[in-house]
């Protein structure tokens, strides 16, 4: 198992550590205006009232509170991957991370349903599996609620 | 009448359908259809606006030129345009604009689709920097999610229930079947609704709008040329304004293809958010408000979504959207009907042709001609409508 490599999915690298015991997201803030972007701002500070072109890479809140939640009854079309033989429905999440100001869309870790959510819940960022081929993990970030044992992690 | 208005000539439509054939077929139906409405040849068009086929989030087909040719090149000039769901009112602003300048006197605007079955997805191929692309790939998340996203927290905000917005596909579906450019023109019960599979949770299948084929057009022209052409002079549709808006920094809620929204850290979200200043732009520029409108023709792409319009245009406020539903306003006969035609309930979308139909049913109504679905005595009426990458327009049509 300690062969397959590990990779930020497609069109994902740079946005979240990887690796990190405590993964994050990362963001960009202005280092003119101060406001903050994900996915990164490619172009320069999105704020229209500022000329800023410096954009510093910063770690997001690991922790925000659902915004709103759906799920995935149906297998979505290509180029989603379906991670297992048959389409097993996931919840979506809508996470508000107050000191960005910014609300971030992930799918929640499997097993989650949309029982299990609701508005104002706080969630936390951890680093899963979005799909494997051969010897390769593609990962992708993932929202996973804050239960009584893991409330001692950081925030 | 206000310097920046034009007249609404002739209207047409092709009816919406699943056929799956040549979306020129449906476009020149809807163009004749205008025309014969109008009354006048094709020869007199001086310009052609079309609205271009979405293939999987993006420009498809070329429209102006494609119809321009398939009804007979007359010379007239021509434009294309691309705005997602909005392409039609883009479209529309085309004419619109160029007529004001004093550039054309009459002008034909035409848009129309076929579409795939099923969910709306990207094109094929790898390509990281497309949000919508990534949205699929990263996360799964479709249309639907979307709108979803947008039930569910109306329900958490508002107390808005299943059984709400239940309510909004049957009263479309009892619209629709007065509508014989509809697809779907059958009643549906509450039970119904809610008996169909759940697609994206809270929303069932028949609460999400389908993708269609069909095809609607206009003849747009000066207020002059009305009064010159018009058999009814004096009682002509006027369109009063048109928005189409981008959203105004930050966006603050999460919007398709975007999986994040703006940041409000440094800078607060607007006072009216992006759907509520479509129809705030409109109002502003035509002078006249919702206590003014006799009816309203919105995207509900979703049954929810549909709700928020209500407040979005400003017909009550901000969560009061389904004690207006449960009263019956906004149902035909009420104090302020929305989608008398039966709206993306009963149409399902065809993205070019779509924001084009909403004002071919709302210059029905106030022409009198809405046989069966008739709001009595309809003086004025907005469109709304909203679509990827930031796009949105709304309309408003008096007479």
């Amino acid at each position: 198992m300690s062969t397959r490599t590990r990779v930020p999915a497609l069109g994902a690298e740079g946005w979240f550590t990887p690796d990190a015991e405590e993964p994050t997201l990362l963001g960009q803030r202005c280092t003119t205006c101060g406001t903050y972007a994900f996915p990164q701002a490619a172009f320069g500070c999105p704020n229209p009232a500022c000329a800023g072109t410096d954009m510093e890479t910063v770690p997001l809140s690991r922790r925000g509170k659902v915004w709103s939640y759906t799920d995935a009854r149906y297998q979505p079309p290509p180029p989603y991957v379906v991670p297992t033989d048959e389409h097993v429905p996931f919840a979506i999440a809508a996470v508000e991370l107050a000191d960005e100001g910014l609300v971030v869309m992930g799918q929640l870790v499997p097993g989650v349903s949309v029982d299990d959510l609701s508005v104002g819940q706080e969630v936390e960022l951890v680093v899963d599996v979005l799909f494997s081929d051969d010897d390769t993990d593609h990962l992708i970030w993932k929202w996973q609620p804050v239960t009584s044992a893991t409330t001692g992690g950081a925030s | 009448m206000a310097a920046n208005e034009v007249a609404v000539l002739g209207v047409g439509m092709h009816p919406w359908g699943k056929w799956g054939r040549n979306f020129v077929e449906y476009g020149v139906a809807a163009a004749r259809d205008a025309l014969r409405d109008a009354g006048i040849p094709w020869s007199d068009v001086q310009f052609v606006s079309g609205a271009d086929t979405m293939r999987n989030g993006y420009p498809g087909y070329v429209s102006g030129a494609t119809f321009a040719q398939a009804l007979g090149w007359n010379g007239a000039r021509v434009a294309s345009s691309y705005a997602a769901c909005a392409s039609g009112v883009t479209a529309i602003e085309a004419a619109r604009t160029r007529i004001l300048a004093g550039l054309c006197d009459v002008a034909l605007v035409v848009g129309a689709d076929t579409t795939p079955k099923g969910f709306l997805a990207p094109n094929a191929g790898d390509r990281p920097n497309d949000p919508d692309w990534l949205r699929f790939r990263l996360v799964g998340a479709t249309n639907p999610t979307y709108f979803a996203l947008a039930a569910r927290r109306r329900m958490d905000l508002h107390g808005a229930t299943s059984q709400d917005f239940a309510k909004v596909k049957v009263k479309n579906a009892t619209n629709g079947l007065a509508n014989p450019n509809a697809r779907f023109q059958k009643a549906v019960t509450v039970d119904d609704v809610l008996a169909s599979p759940m697609v994206a949770d809270p929303l069932h299948l028949l609460e999400i709008c389908a993708t269609s084929d069909g095809g609607a057009a206009l003849v747009l022209c000066s207020l002059e040329y009305a009064k010159r052409h018009a058999a009814t002079a004096g009682s002509v549709v006027r369109v009063a304004a048109v928005s189409t808006v981008t959203p105004t920094y930050p966006n603050t809620i999460i919007d398709l293809p975007d999986m994040a929204t703006d940041s409000s850290a440094v800078v607060a979200a607007p006072e009216h958010r992006f759907k509520a200043s479509i129809a705030h732009a409109a109002y502003e520029e035509a002078g006249i408000g919702p206590e003014d409108l006799s009816l309203a023709e919105v995207y509900d792409l979703s049954t929810a979504l549909e709700l928020d319009w209500y407040e979005d245009i400003g017909l009550c406020k901000v969560g009061e959207a389904e004690r207006l539903l449960n009263d019956g306003d906004t149902q035909i006969g009420g104090r302020i009907p929305v989608n008398p035609s039966g709206g993306l309930a009963c149409f399902g979308e065809a993205v070019p042709a779509q924001a084009i139909a909403q004002v071919c049913e709302v210059t029905w109504q106030l022409r009198g001609q809405a046989a069966g679905r008739q709001v009595e005595g309809a003086t004025s009426g907005i469109t709304a409508n909203q679509g990827l990458f930031g796009h949105g327009s709304s309309v408003l049509l008096t007479r």
